[in-house]
């Protein structure tokens, strides 16, 4: 649910509790000004005692004064207890890229090195994690609407945010700075899994992608690398080692493809590589429809098998 | 030829090809309102076809870049094309016979703003036509707007396009703001002028305070684009935040400067309505005022998600949410002033009822995004989208129906048809409910603003295709509008004299508005003239009070007492001239110049229009060869005014204010680099040069400086001759001036490209030596009239006027100096 009416997080709860409370608010104040339009036009005499310069004080300036007060005080806590923090369970950076996200876990890895994903990120539920935020093209904007309000990504600038999802789910998150052709298609899933799942996925993301297990992956993996493929994007484990692209090593294990736009699966990644251009256009991933359909497959299917 | 006759003929409009010439705010006024809603009309078909492509998920009726073309252009042409110059139409339209004026005091610069509008905004749409035109968004952020990332010349379009049009924008602030301070109505004192002057007063302020940092942040970003001077690249030291700031101090201004003469609309046709005074008058002024300084502090609201520290967050958030209190007081002023009224419900009436309930909702929801936690939900979705369209379309488009409906018989001499005009409005509120309201809700579903499509997982099909059907509707109200609009000026009923019976003196008169304003130009001492004294009307049509004969013979207004209101001097108004439109059409010249990067072109277009406004200004400083003239009612007046006493002298010294905002801009610039990035100035990067010939450069500024006042002061005293001979001194002192600066900052600075310090520094410089070159060419010009005797002791406006211009810029350079070469040592403890 990519929603800050459905919050399955701390920050997102408390501001659509404070929704909530603003719109009904709201809606009696909507119905004292029309009620108060109506009655003076059609029954009120003029010489009320609330008439003239009274209502303004009352209500054009002491209503004002008592609400906003209220608001301010509400509104300056919640501010302040947000998003800071020092003890979180997981560091992750995530890096706007025109139209991608690339996720990186810094020293997750048993060996020290930086796990690097794209288009997904994994947060154990129940526990605050702190996120950098950063570009390395135009302004972008990091918004999970069920989790958190959103932080801009700035070239020049690291921004931090401490978010906590807290059940496990999956929670869609989408650019929300306008950043270009495809602004409208540079989503991401938030996946927050129970902490001892969470720790698996680390460890799994952390090998490098197994040998193909039947001849048909091989020849899938090889029409990959022949095709050039690795000058965009890594696949650990093999010759690709791309970083203009998504990081590829377990692109499998993903929910979608394309930076959100489709479900993952043989087809899509199919689809992807031959018309990317259709399904997400002015992408910079060009069209690559010159294979013939059975090596189209096999490069799908074993892109699939990198779980 | 009886008065009458000699009113009307010296205030013909020319006939044929020559009526370009005619510079009288009665046709100006209409052209602005009327082109204006032409681009409103084109901003509209743009909006629907956004409609059209949202209307249903995962539509493809339009590829990414046409979508982006077209929000992009919808938004910028409703705030730059539509919003702010329908308001300064209805102004110039409005205010001189409002104020029992005849005229603006300027009656060609408001004439040159126009051009450069109708101009702008024709070069901004004929970017479609080459498929350039602008998609990066109408507050253009960088680096998306940088040439990395728009390559091609649509972001030109866009900057130089709108620098083109804010040229209008300011002309017509100085015009509204000598206008309403120095040319009313006799004796009408600023406490009684008509509540539509006080907010067009603070508007015209706030323009001249907010546009300025607008154009310099314009200039930076096309001097990145053309030049890569990195004001803005991160790369090389720039920030891109910067862009933001100098956006939105003026972006939120702007808001207001479309709301304040919209609720000055209000407030004006509201009492004619309920026929009764507007209850509180005095606090819609000190709410106007209070909107307009609170305005300035409020910025940072639009960049909360930035990653501000909390404190600022909350301050902002705080006094954002204090904005609400002035808009609660007009709002229930509004309120008490219908209060216990039975009026008719005219259509007037239900575009300002309309307006109550639209715009009371977005301001509600406008206390809500001042909220940071809420803000940070809902920044850049649709709900902000529905929320400042409930205060723009309310805030402004509705007051703007009321105004064409209510104002239309000064036009036309005829009614429109109330039976249309309540479909309009029905289909109008109706319709811009249903499209906007369930927007707040797509907004909080996860729906970005600025997204071509939405996929359909996101569940966001039905609420998108009410939201269309709900612009439709509007489609029809405006298209219905049309049909009458044209309809009604044959058809519709004649309006006679005053028909609304309001209170106000624009409607002193029969119908149409004369371009002279009233027959004579009566004493004023209250609020409501027309009510006061019902015989009014026919007095003043009579002639029976001031300036019903042309007292100089030509066109002419009165200059009265900022305050008293008394009396003071004929003004003698220019005549029609080719010149307001030859000069806007030589800046465009240069304007297309710098779109096809054609270096001659704006060399001859710059050439051209410097040569036409030394024209221009040849024929400013008036002498008529009657001193003294007779007005009527008993009165005579001087027929010139020296400064600063002239208005003359009030122009300029408003425009200076607004070149103090620009300076004050690009100051802030230079001071926030410093602030923000962590060390300044840059390991190895030295941009203050050596000190000496730099004090020595001072010196010779201010010796100019003195020669000119020496100058101003001699010629007082009757010495015309050390003035003809003081004056080229003190240009010579500028050129040296600018010789000493060049060559310190070519010796020691490193060229603005490679880093974002320099170029700052470079531009604090420019700016000086731009004003430093005005300042010689005006003493020029001045030594040119000396010596053929055209400035005189008695004639002396010009020469007094340059000497501002020196002062000022002399003190602009001492700020400039101290601060670029100066202020690095101090702080190093050099």
């Amino acid at each position: 649910m990519q929603s800050a009416l459905h919050p399955a997080g701390p920050e997102a709860a408390e501001v659509a509790n404070l929704w909530w409370a603003m719109f009904v608010g709201s809606i009696l104040i909507m119905i004292l000004v029309v009620g108060m339009i109506a009655w003076g036009l059609l029954r009120a005499r003029g010489d009320e005692k609330l008439a003239g310069k009274t209502m303004i004080y009352l209500f054009g300036i002491g209503l004002p004064l008592v609400t906003l007060t209220a608001l301010i005080y509400f509104s300056v806590d919640l501010t302040t207890r947000s998003r800071s923090g020092d003890t979180v369970a997981a560091t992750i950076e995530v890096v706007g890229k025109r139209w991608w996200w690339e996720v990186r876990y810094p020293g997750a890895a048993p060996d020290g090195s930086d796990i690097i994903t794209a288009n997904e990120i994994r947060i154990p539920a129940g526990q605050p994690v702190e996120i950098y935020l950063s570009t390395t093209d135009v302004i972008h904007s990091f918004w999970v609407p069920a989790i958190a309000g959103k932080l801009d990504m700035i070239p020049g600038r690291l921004n931090r945010m401490v978010i906590q999802a807290d059940e496990p789910g999956e929670y869609r998150g989408q650019c929300a700075e306008f950043c270009g052709e495809q602004h409208a298609l540079m989503a991401f899933m938030l996946v927050a899994q129970p902490p001892e799942e969470y720790a698996a996925w680390l460890e799994a993301q952390a090998r490098p992608a197994p040998e193909p297990e039947d001849p048909f992956l091989a020849r899938g993996r090889d029409a990959f690398l022949d095709a050039g493929c690795g000058t965009c994007h890594r696949v650990r484990g093999t010759t690709a080692d791309g970083v203009l692209g998504p990081d590829l090593t377990h692109v499998g294990s993903r929910l979608t493809i394309g930076a959100g736009t489709l479900p993952n699966g043989i087809g899509p990644l199919a689809g992807w590589i031959a018309d990317s251009q259709s399904i997400k256009p002015r992408n910079l991933m060009p069209n690559f429809n010159n294979f013939d359909g059975e090596t189209l497959r096999a490069i799908a299917a074993w892109l699939e098998s990198l779980e | 030829m009886s008065k009458r006759d000699l009113l009307t003929e010296v205030w013909r409009r020319p006939a044929g090809i020559r009526a370009l010439t005619e510079v009288n705010n009665v046709y100006v006024g209409r052209y602005f309102i009327a082109t204006a809603f032409t681009f409103f009309i084109f901003a509209g078909i743009l909006a629907l076809l956004i409609r059209l492509q949202l209307a249903v998920p995962d539509n493809d009726l339009l590829d990414p870049v046409a979508y982006n073309q077209i929000f992009t252009m919808h938004g910028t042409a409703m705030m730059f094309l539509v919003a702010v110059p329908i308001m300064e139409g209805f102004a110039v339209y409005l205010l001189p016979q409002m104020l029992g004026a005849r005229d603006l005091p300027f009656p060609r610069l408001s004439a040159f703003g126009y051009w450069c509008y109708v101009l702008g905004g024709i070069l901004l749409f004929s970017s479609f036509l080459f498929g350039a035109a602008p998609l990066d968004g109408w507050f253009m952020y960088p680096p998306l707007s940088l040439s990395q990332f728009s390559p091609g010349v649509n972001a030109d379009f866009w900057l130089l396009g709108i620098t083109f049009v804010e040229i209008s924008a300011l002309t017509a602030a100085v015009e509204i703001i000598v206008g309403v301070m120095k040319t009313r109505a006799p004796h009408m004192r600023l406490q009684d002028m008509p509540i539509f002057g006080w907010y067009m007063l603070v508007t015209a302020l706030m323009i001249i305070f907010a546009f300025p940092p607008l154009l310099v942040g314009d200039a930076m970003l096309e001097g990145e684009r053309a030049f890569g001077f990195p004001f803005f690249d991160a790369a090389r030291g720039g920030d891109p935040v910067m862009w933001q700031h100098l956006f939105w101090i003026f972006g939120h201004p702007e808001v207001y400067i479309i709301f304040l003469p919209a609720a000055g609309i209000v407030s004006t046709i509201l009492p004619v309505m309920v026929g009764r005074p507007l209850v509180a008058h005095n606090l819609f002024i000190l709410s106007a005022v209070s909107t307009g300084f609170i305005s300035f502090g409020l910025w940072v609201h639009h960049m909360f998600t930035v990653g501000i520290p909390h404190l600022s967050l909350n301050f902002f958030s705080a006094a954002s949410m204090a904005v609400a209190i002035p808009s609660g007081i007009q709002v229930f002023g509004w309120i008490a002033t219908l209060w216990g009224t039975r009026p008719k419900m005219t259509t007037p009436l239900l575009f300002i009822l309309g307006f109550l309930f639209i715009f009371s909702f977005g301001g509600l929801t406008g206390v809500m995004v001042a909220s940071v936690p809420f803000d940070w939900q809902v920044h850049d979705t649709q709900f902000v989208v529905a929320h400042f369209h409930y205060v723009l379309v309310g805030g402004m488009i509705f007051p703007v129906f009321a105004a064409l409906y209510y104002w239309m018989p000064l036009h036309s001499g005829r009614m429109m048809s109330e039976r249309v005009g309540k479909w309009v409005f029905w289909l109008k509120f109706i319709g811009f409910n249903l499209t906007f309201g369930p927007l707040h809700f797509a907004g909080l579903l996860g729906m970005p603003r600025r997204v071509y499509l939405h996929p359909e997982e996101l569940g966001l099909g039905p609420i998108n295709f009410v939201s269309t059907i709900g612009a439709f509707m509007m489609g029809v109200a405006a298209l219905l509008f049309i049909i009458d609009l044209i309809r009604h000026h044959r058809h519709g009923p004649i309006a006679g004299s005053n028909p609304w019976n309001a209170g106000s003196l624009e409607w002193a008169g029969t119908t149409p508005m004369a371009p002279s304003g009233s027959t004579s130009l009566p004493p004023v001492q209250c609020r409501y003239p027309l009510w006061e004294d019902r015989s009014l009307n026919d007095r003043v049509q009579a002639g029976e009070f001031y300036m019903a004969i042309p007292a100089t013979g030509g066109r002419e207004t009165m200059r009265t007492g900022s305050i008293s209101g008394e009396p003071e001097q004929v003004i003698v108004l220019p005549g029609p001239t080719w010149i307001p439109l030859a000069a806007a059409i030589s800046v465009a010249f240069m304007i297309v110049g710098g779109l096809l990067y054609e270096g001659w072109m704006i060399l001859v277009g710059g050439v051209v229009t410097l040569s036409l406004l030394v024209r221009w200004s040849w024929s400013t400083d008036y002498r008529h060869p009657e001193e003294i003239v007779n007005v009527g009612m008993n009165t005579r007046l001087p027929t010139y005014g020296s400064a600063p006493d002239s208005h003359a002298w009030w122009g300029l010294a408003t425009a200076l204010l607004a070149d103090l905002a620009a300076y004050g801009g690009l100051l802030f610039c230079y001071f926030y680099m410093w602030t923000v990035a962590p060390e300044w100035p840059p390991e190895g990067i030295e941009a203050t040069g050596e000190r000496l010939p730099v004090a020595i450069a001072a010196a010779i500024l201010i010796l100019g400086s003195v020669i000119v006042q020496g100058s101003v002061i001699a010629l007082r005293r009757g010495h015309a001759w050390i003035a003809k001979l003081a004056m080229p001194l003190a240009a010579l002192a500028g050129l040296a001036w600018i010789g000493l600066e060049l060559g310190v900052a070519l010796d020691a600075w490193p060229e603005p490209q490679a880093h974002n310090y320099p170029t700052m520094a470079w531009a604090v410089l420019a700016y000086n030596m731009l004003h430093v070159l005005v300042a010689v060419l005006m003493a020029l010009v001045v030594t040119l009239r000396l010596w053929l005797g055209l400035v005189t002791p008695e004639r002396s406006i010009m020469i007094d006027n340059t000497a501002l211009f020196w002062h000022t810029t002399l003190a602009f350079a001492l700020v400039g100096v101290g601060v670029v070469h100066f202020y690095p040592l101090m702080l190093q403890g050099g």
